[in-house]
């Protein structure tokens, strides 16, 4: 069996390695596969599995990426993943992707399908948009055309069709990584001291290159083998973390909040694997069932319309009661709107509720992190001393 | 991001003669503001929504009032009253990173919410989020709703990332029309909907848009009788905001138009906050919406060097009549899909390049300029890139430069200057390097 700081090593390789080599040599080691590049948030990555072809979380150049090229497509006050997203693409990381999905979170993004268009022109390139109307026979319909169009897109590049069986076979794949990825979560939140932060935002974060059948087995080894470590509980004060839904965090910002004295015991970060909250129905129409899941059983974010006012930031609250957080931290890249826009009323509810937060702003290549470790540690102090 | 009508009223200058069109304009605005901060008086219920996308002719059909708070972003920016409304807003817990349309508007009503007739504003009966082009809308509005406590029309509009729009996009939008946000009008104004009253708006809107068009195509003449981007924000004014569709925006229009006939046979250049403008020397195409703070300002350094902008993509904001898109009434809720799905904003960055290097090619410009907005990332993502395509397309030469819509803090008149006229000296040397080639060739 392999210990915990084996598959630590492995998800950090497969972490901060910027040419993304596990998803090469899974191209590499049969003639005709393919890989789909995709942006967060959320892509069913069920239909490009079922096209036989490999769904890559391209998540930015994170804060080891020199961008060189990047910033001459950004003005500087543009977030930092689209420009390190081009770096990647400009500078050949991404030369063996076949396709790109870029999904609709916000304008930024949005304006990068277009120029992906521009500088890629042979790939298969698709502006993924999703319903902001949650009623079935409206937005369901709409969105259910929309995943038949990106069915379509991914017969066209495997030159094969992709069957209501394969679907249903990928639907249920995903189920069950999406199964384990919650239950990681859930040990985090029942005793965060087995499960740092940083481990598993390492081994979330290896789901986007690896297959997600042998992701699966990652994680089920990872909490096979902390079970069998004795890790000591420490004193620490358990924060909810959000607004990493886009542009990720530094590691070192993650370590640094666990330094600081706070138990990260929920966060939004990597929500593609956390994106649909209950199993998706692996019989009937595949893409109805999916579409279900999207329009009934997602999760909240900014990047998504809250219809009902009463339920706005309702997630957060029942996030904080679910993992018996003491407090909320909100992290936001800098110069992200959804983030940043939604931040002001989500700390209204919150105020309302009596949950203590703290906000601050971080860009992926943030290298200072000593001001974040100051804060965070004051919050975790003032609610140890102060909270009834 | 969006378009409006910058009234003057509240500088300091002098204003120059104005055309009866002018005269006109102010009079309906003025007429707008009355009406809006008189509903709740005269029992009429309000209807805010954006500019973009906006369904005018629909919120008509229900004697609602049209309120724009994009557009009064705009006149508290050319008021000077802006900057106090976003830090007021900063000091709330907004963020200095996010859109300072939102920031004014959320500011100016911590601060009692005054039109500039220096009535109040009265709350919303409703919130009608076309949203368009632009996903700050989304948040904008749910913050509004937290505000205001009313009813929320979300309209989304499907992104047209291909240059298609598809029968799905377009049931998508015609089905949100039919089965929400006209039921929940009809509920908020207590109006049965009648698609002939519709239609009757809609007749309307064409011949406005008609007539439009003619006005901003007249810059293809040398000298151009308009400046498309400083004059052409007075030109959209009313076909953008809260009059299209009404008799009153045809009117205009077609006074509008018979003006500049005049001046086109004339042979005479755009009219400027400084009377009729001199020698035309340069002939631009702009990209990215105008600073509203130092409006007068940022125009002059135009005007001044002899520079007009021929085309600019800001004016489309509210609708792409250029291209050919006319309000149908016999298809009317086809056309407001559709309507909402071209904006501008709404269309993909190869179409914008696509668009912006033919209007350098029809109006013969001598080239691109790109004001971008820290504010807005609908338009700014990817501006740098559109700058570089287009040079390559087009051979012209393209400049960038970088201010605010209602912030006036990013805007910093000697760095803009300093760009402009080393923009003009680039543009000459073009110039001159190809009358040599042509006398050497």
């Amino acid at each position: 069996m392999v210990n915990v700081g084996e598959i630590i090593s492995r998800a950090e390789a497969l972490f901060e390695d910027l040419n993304f080599t596990a998803a090469r040599d899974w191209k590499k080691a049969e003639p005709g596969r393919k890989v789909i590049g995709y942006m967060p948030i959320y892509v069913p990555r069920e239909i490009i599995h079922a096209a036989g072809m490999l769904p890559m979380g391209v998540l930015g150049g994170g804060d080891q990426l020199e961008v060189i090229h990047g910033d001459a497509y950004y003005q500087s006050y543009i977030c930092r993943i689209p420009r390190s997203t081009v770096e990647l693409g400009v500078s050949g990381r991404l030369d063996f992707v076949d396709g790109m999905m870029f999904p609709s979170i916000c304008d930024v993004i949005r304006n990068l399908s277009g120029m992906w268009q521009l500088m890629f022109p042979d790939l298969y390139i698709k502006y993924f948009d999703v319903p902001q109307n949650y009623a079935d026979e409206i937005g369901g319909n709409f969105y259910v055309n929309e995943l038949q169009e990106v069915r379509e897109g991914l017969e066209k590049l495997a030159g094969r069709e992709i069957t209501d069986d394969d679907l249903r076979r990928s639907i249920a794949v995903y189920n069950e990584n999406r199964r384990l990825v919650q239950e990681l979560y859930d040990q985090r939140a029942a005793k965060p001291w087995t499960v740092p932060a940083s481990e598993v935002y390492l081994i979330v974060r290896a789901g986007m290159v690896l297959p997600v059948e042998e992701h699966s087995q990652m994680i089920q080894d990872y909490l096979g083998a902390v079970a069998g470590e004795d890790r000591p509980m420490k004193d620490n004060t358990r924060v909810v973390v959000t607004g990493l839904f886009c542009e990720q965090p530094p590691l070192n910002l993650i370590k640094s909040l666990e330094l600081s004295g706070c138990y990260v015991v929920d966060d939004d970060c990597i929500l593609v694997t956390r994106w649909l909250l209950e199993d998706v129905p692996s019989e009937g129409d595949p893409l109805r069932n999916l579409a279900d899941a999207f329009l009934h059983h997602s999760a909240a974010t900014a990047a998504k319309y809250e219809p009902d006012e009463k339920e706005k930031g309702q997630f957060l609250v029942r996030s904080v009661r679910r993992t018996r957080a003491e407090g909320v931290i909100f992290a936001s890249p800098s110069f992200c709107d959804p983030a940043l826009l939604d931040r002001p009323m989500l700390q209204h509810v919150l105020k309302a509720e009596n949950i203590p937060y703290i906000a601050f702003k971080f860009a992926e290549n943030s290298g200072q992190m000593q001001p974040i470790r100051e804060q965070a540690g004051t919050f975790a102090d003032s609610i140890k001393l102060w909270s009834e | 991001m969006s378009a409006a009508t910058p009234s003057t009223s509240g500088t300091t200058r002098t204003d120059v003669a104005k055309d009866d069109s002018m005269l006109k304009q102010k009079a309906m605005m003025a007429a707008h503001f009355d009406r809006v901060t008189g509903a709740p008086e005269a029992g009429r219920k309000v209807c805010s929504t954006f500019v973009p996308g906006n369904l005018n002719e629909l919120i008509m059909c229900f004697d609602l009032v049209n309120n724009l708070p994009e557009i009064n972003a705009i006149q508290m920016g050319l008021r000077k009253k802006s900057g106090q409304n976003v830090l007021e807003a900063e000091k709330m817990g907004h963020s200095e990173d996010v859109c300072t349309y939102v920031k004014s508007d959320i500011g100016m009503m911590a601060k009692g919410n005054i039109a500039p007739n220096g009535k109040p504003f009265p709350d919303p009966d409703v919130l009608m989020l076309s949203y368009t082009g632009c996903f700050t809308f989304m948040k904008w509005f749910e913050l509004l709703r937290e505000q205001y406590n009313c009813e929320t029309i979300m309209l989304h509009t499907p992104y047209d990332a291909t240059g298609k729009i598809t029968k799905n996009m377009r049931d998508y939008m015609v089905k949100q029309i039919k089965e929400e946000v006209i039921p929940k009008l009809e509920k908020v104004s207590g109006v049965k909907f009648d698609i002939d009253r519709l239609r009757e708006h809609l007749r309307e809107s064409a011949k406005a848009e008609d007539d439009l068009v003619k006005v901003l195509n007249s810059a293809k003449n040398k000298p151009s009788p308009i400046d498309a981007y400083f004059g052409g924000i007075y030109y959209i004014g009313p076909i953008f905001g809260a009059f299209r569709g009404t008799k009153d925006a045809t009117d205009y229009y077609a006074m509008l138009l018979a003006e500049v006939e005049e001046r086109v046979r004339l042979g005479l250049g755009p009219i400027t906050p400084d009377g009729p403008m001199g020698e035309e020397k340069y002939r631009l195409v702009t990209e990215g919406p105008p600073n509203y703070t130092s409006f007068r300002d940022f125009w002059k350094m135009f005007y001044e060097d002899g520079a007009v902008v021929v085309a600019s993509a800001y004016t489309k904001v509210g609708g792409v009549y250029d291209l050919g898109f006319r309000h149908d009434p016999d298809n009317p809720l086809e056309t407001l899909a559709d309507y909402c799905m071209g904006v501008y904003t709404n269309r993909s960055l190869p179409q914008r390049i696509e668009m912006l290097t033919n209007y350098i090619n029809e109006f013969e410009a001598d080239g691109l300029l790109i004001n971008s907005i820290k504010s807005c990332n609908s338009f700014a993502a990817g501006e740098l890139m559109i700058m570089r395509e287009v040079e390559k397309r087009t051979g012209k030469p393209a400049a960038f430069v970088e201010t605010d819509l209602v912030d006036p803090r990013y805007f910093s008149p000697s760095n803009v200057k300093n760009r402009l006229e080393s923009y003009f000296q680039m543009v000459d040397q073009k110039r001159t390097g190809a009358r040599t080639a042509g006398v050497a060739a």
